[in-house]
This record gives C-alpha cells, structure tokens and sequence, in this order.
C-alpha cells in the first residue's frame, strides 16, 4: 500500500487503460449499475479513476471521514457489504481483463478493503 | 451564508444558492444562457484563489489562473470578491450576410465576423440579442469559408430562435462571442473510424466536423447519422448524399424515427440504426450532437458499445430554463 504499488502496477496510464473497462463493467452489472448511472457520466468516471487511483496506491488521498460523507447518500439508498464486494470483483475481472499479475491484483484488493467500513459508514 | 462583494455592493448567497441565482434574484443583470455550466455566457472573475473547483469546470487554464468563474455552477464556500467580465473580449461585432431556409423550422444564417478567423469547426458561440440575452450555436462552417454559418432550429415561444427566424435581415449588426468548446475534429490519428450522429440542428457542428475531417485528408471511415421524427425534419439531404458519392471513405445515413419507412431513409433512431450497423466501436471515435436527452443516451449507449469514455465528444444544445 505504497506508491511502490503505483508504480508496479504502471502508474497513471494503468489507472487510464483500467477505467474504461472497470466503469464499463460496473454499468453492466445490474446488481450495482443503478448506484452509479444517476448523474453525468463524465463525471462518474472521473469519481472512478479517482477511485482506481486510490486502490492502486497512487497519489489521492481520501480520509475516512471523506469516504464516509462522499458515500452517505449511496449508503442511505441501501449500499451494503454486497455491493462493495460486487465492485471489488468488477474491479478484479477489470484487472485480469488487462493482464495485470495476480499478485498486484491481490495488493488492490487489499488497499480496496482498508475503505469498506468508511464506505458503508460502519 | 455567504457574502458576494460586486462593484462596492454586498449581496447575501444562501446556502445552496448559485452565484447566478443569488445575484439575479437581487436585481443584479448578469448574462446567461444555459445555466448548466456549458455557454459560459456567466462568467465572471473573483479577486481571490477562492473558487470552487466545479465553478472552473469547461474554462481555459489560462482563465482558471486568472480565477475566472461561471456563476452558474458556483456555490461559493467562503466570501467572494468578484466582477463581470469584461464585455469588449467577450462580445465581438458581427454582421449578417447570408439567410437560407435550410427547412421548416431551420434557417441558416451567415455571419461576417472579422476579428473571428481562428476557430475549430465544430465549436459553437454565443450570439447576443444584447449585453446579457444570448443563446449558444455551433458553427457548421470550416473556417476557410467565407463566412460562419449557423444552423438556427425555430422552437415554440423560444425568444432568441424565433426572433433570429423572423426579425434578423441581411445587414443587420449583432455581437457574437468568441468560439467556444471542444467538440471539434482533431488531426493526428487520419485511419481512425469516425461516427457521427446528431438530431435537428444537431447536425451544424457535424457538418463543420465532417467537412473539416474531409479538407484534412482523414483516410478512416466517417458514418453520419442525422436523425429527426420524419423527412421533413432533416435538411441538407442532398447536398451530404452529393459528398457521400464524392468521398468514398464518407457514408449518410439520414433516419427518420416515426415508424415510418421512407426509400432512402433508415427507420429508427439515429443512434439506434448506427449501434445496429457498427455493434463494437473499439477505436471509433464518436461526436454526438443536438437534443440532450439523445446525447445522454447515446453517450452510454457508444460507451457500453466499447467507444473509450476519451474518444467520445458530445454537444448537448441544452435550452436555457427558467
Ligand atoms: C453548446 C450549445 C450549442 C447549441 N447549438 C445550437 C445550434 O447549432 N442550433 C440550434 O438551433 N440550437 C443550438 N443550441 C440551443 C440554443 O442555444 C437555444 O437554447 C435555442 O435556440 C432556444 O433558445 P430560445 O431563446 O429560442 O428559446 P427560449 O426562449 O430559451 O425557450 C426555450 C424553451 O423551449 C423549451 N424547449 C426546449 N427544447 C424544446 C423542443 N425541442 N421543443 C419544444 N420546446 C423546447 C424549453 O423548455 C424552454 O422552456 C445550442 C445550445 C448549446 C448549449
Ligand atoms: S455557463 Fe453559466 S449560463 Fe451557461
């Protein structure tokens, strides 16, 4: 969970290559679609590369208390442990789609879960 | 709450309220158009480094350092100290020298606007009726033309369309502001794919993107898909089936949503008849056009068609509401 990770997994234009594919799938996946489809979609993906910045160890620095308010809205429409799960498991098949090495891929997940209970205001 | 100093005088911003909304409401003249962020007929500069990032949204880099603003999408989070911009850069003298019927409800006006040579097809301006009543129109002229040209659709009760339909003449002096947006054919990648779809007027920075594609020699494919409720609606038919049989690498498909089936018009919606024809669009690159609702849609739909979230330009002619 370093920067060391960031860079492993081929900086910025690794975060770009994978938000394509990641946002798409997210849109597909009709467990989680509707909690990402309400608002512009510019701007979600820009919330989503800043997302895969974030798990990839990379330079954006969230506080728990940001996640938890950027996230409340959601968390009050029922976002849950099974929709985080869902995310991190597109987030997964995104990686593998890009050929990424299961080590880091293991290493993402793991930055991802430090921000479960922040995201779901636990 | 918060405190908006302009020209020695205090407003009051309520929480939540835009700079826009809080000044008009105290009788404050500030132009506007499209409220939602994209005319930028709102701007205005603060004296300080203190704006909110969405308010910068669109700008320039070289504005963003100079801390201007658009007021409608600014809800400040301290005090601001702030100014109109300066109307002599923003609005630039133009006259009329072209009006053609292009359909029922779409003139084409042609405008002389010499101190505007340096522009990209495809980007639009705002026209002013006066200092703070514009609209934004994008430009179907490439800028070796003589002229620019606009695509002006007539809506019911709409006040600028319907007084550009019927009260502009030949001669007439207006202001128009600089070209704005970035919708615009780029060179660099001449074999890419290019599609293009676009209802009503949404066809005028399609046509300034298509011909600008064309004068530059792009060597890909460009599929055009001009959409409306039925024949009537569309325009310009003959002259894109004209450049469709002169450039081969160039294909029209005019659509007509009715229901109806017409020779020589695909039945369906424009982004529908163009996702049938071309299901994977990895390495297109999109512009869509026009109604906004259609944009909206057809930036997923071209997305989840696999088009990359980068390679997809759209102009949403969205109306002013008030
Ligand atoms: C970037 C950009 C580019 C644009 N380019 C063009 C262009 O090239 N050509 C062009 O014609 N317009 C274009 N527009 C739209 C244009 O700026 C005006 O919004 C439009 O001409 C209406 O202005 P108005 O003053 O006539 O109507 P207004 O007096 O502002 O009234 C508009 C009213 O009409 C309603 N309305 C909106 N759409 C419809 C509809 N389809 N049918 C019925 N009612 C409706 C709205 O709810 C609103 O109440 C563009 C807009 C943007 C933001
Ligand atoms: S950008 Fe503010 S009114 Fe259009």
């Amino acid at each position: 969970m370093s920067n060391d990770l960031f860079e492993r997994l081929g900086g910025e234009a690794a975060v770009n290559a994978a938000v394509d594919v990641f946002y798409r799938r997210v849109l597909s996946d009709d467990r989680i679609s509707d909690f990402f489809d309400d608002v512009d979609m510019e701007r979600q993906a820009a919330k989503q590369k800043a997302f895969l910045t974030m798990a990839f160890g990379g330079p954006v620095h969230y506080s728990g208390a940001d996640m938890r308010k950027g996230h409340a809205h959601l968390v009050a429409r029922g976002l849950n442990d099974s929709h985080f799960d869902a995310v991190v498991e597109n987030l997964v098949a995104s990686l593998q789609e890009l050929n990424v090495p299961a080590e880091l891929i293991a290493e993402v997940g793991a930055v991802c879960e430090t921000t479960r209970n922040d995201v779901l205001g636990k | 709450m918060t405190q908006l100093y302009l020209n020695d005088v205090t407003y009051q911003c309520e929480a939540g309220e835009t700079v826009l909304d809080a000044l008009t409401r105290q009788g404050v003249a500030v132009p506007f158009s499209c409220r939602s962020g994209v005319c930028q007929s709102c701007m205005m500069q603060s004296a300080d480094a203190n704006v909110p990032s969405a308010a910068q949204h669109g700008l320039k880099s070289t504005l963003q350092a100079l801390n201007y603003f658009l007021a409608c999408s600014c809800q400040p989070e301290q005090d601001m100290t702030i100014t109109l911009a300066d109307s002599s850069e923003r609005m630039l003298p133009a006259t009329v020298t072209a009006i053609r019927q292009l359909n029922d409800e779409i003139l084409c006006v042609g405008l002389d606007c010499p101190s505007l040579k340096d522009y990209r097809a495809g980007q639009f301006i705002n026209l002013y009726r006066d200092e703070t009543f514009s609209r934004s129109y994008s430009l179907a002229s490439v800028p070796a033309d003589s002229y620019l040209r606009l695509h002006v659709r007539r809506l019911p009760d709409g006040r600028m369309s319907n007084w550009i339909h019927d009260e502009l003449k030949l001669g007439d002096s207006l202001h128009i502001s600089p070209p704005l947006g970035s919708c615009f054919y780029l060179p660099g990648d001449p074999e890419q794919p290019l599609l293009l779809i676009g209802t009503g007027s949404g066809l005028a920075p399609l046509m300034g993107i298509l011909r600008d594609a064309l004068s530059q020699q792009h060597g890909g494919a460009i599929h055009l898909y001009h959409g409306s409720r039925d024949v009537a609606g569309l325009y310009l038919v003959d002259e894109l089936r004209e450049l469709a049989s002169q450039h081969p690498n160039f294909h029209y498909a005019p659509c007509i949503s009715s229901g109806e089936t017409v020779p020589g018009y695909h039945a369906g919606r424009a982004v529908d008849v163009a996702l049938e024809a071309h299901p994977d669009l990895t390495g297109w690159r999109v512009y869509l056009c026009g109604n906004p609702n259609m944009v909206k849609a057809a930036r997923k739909k071209t997305y989840m068609a696999k088009a990359k979230i980068n390679d997809i330009y759209a102009d949403a002619f969205v109306a002013s509401s008030q």
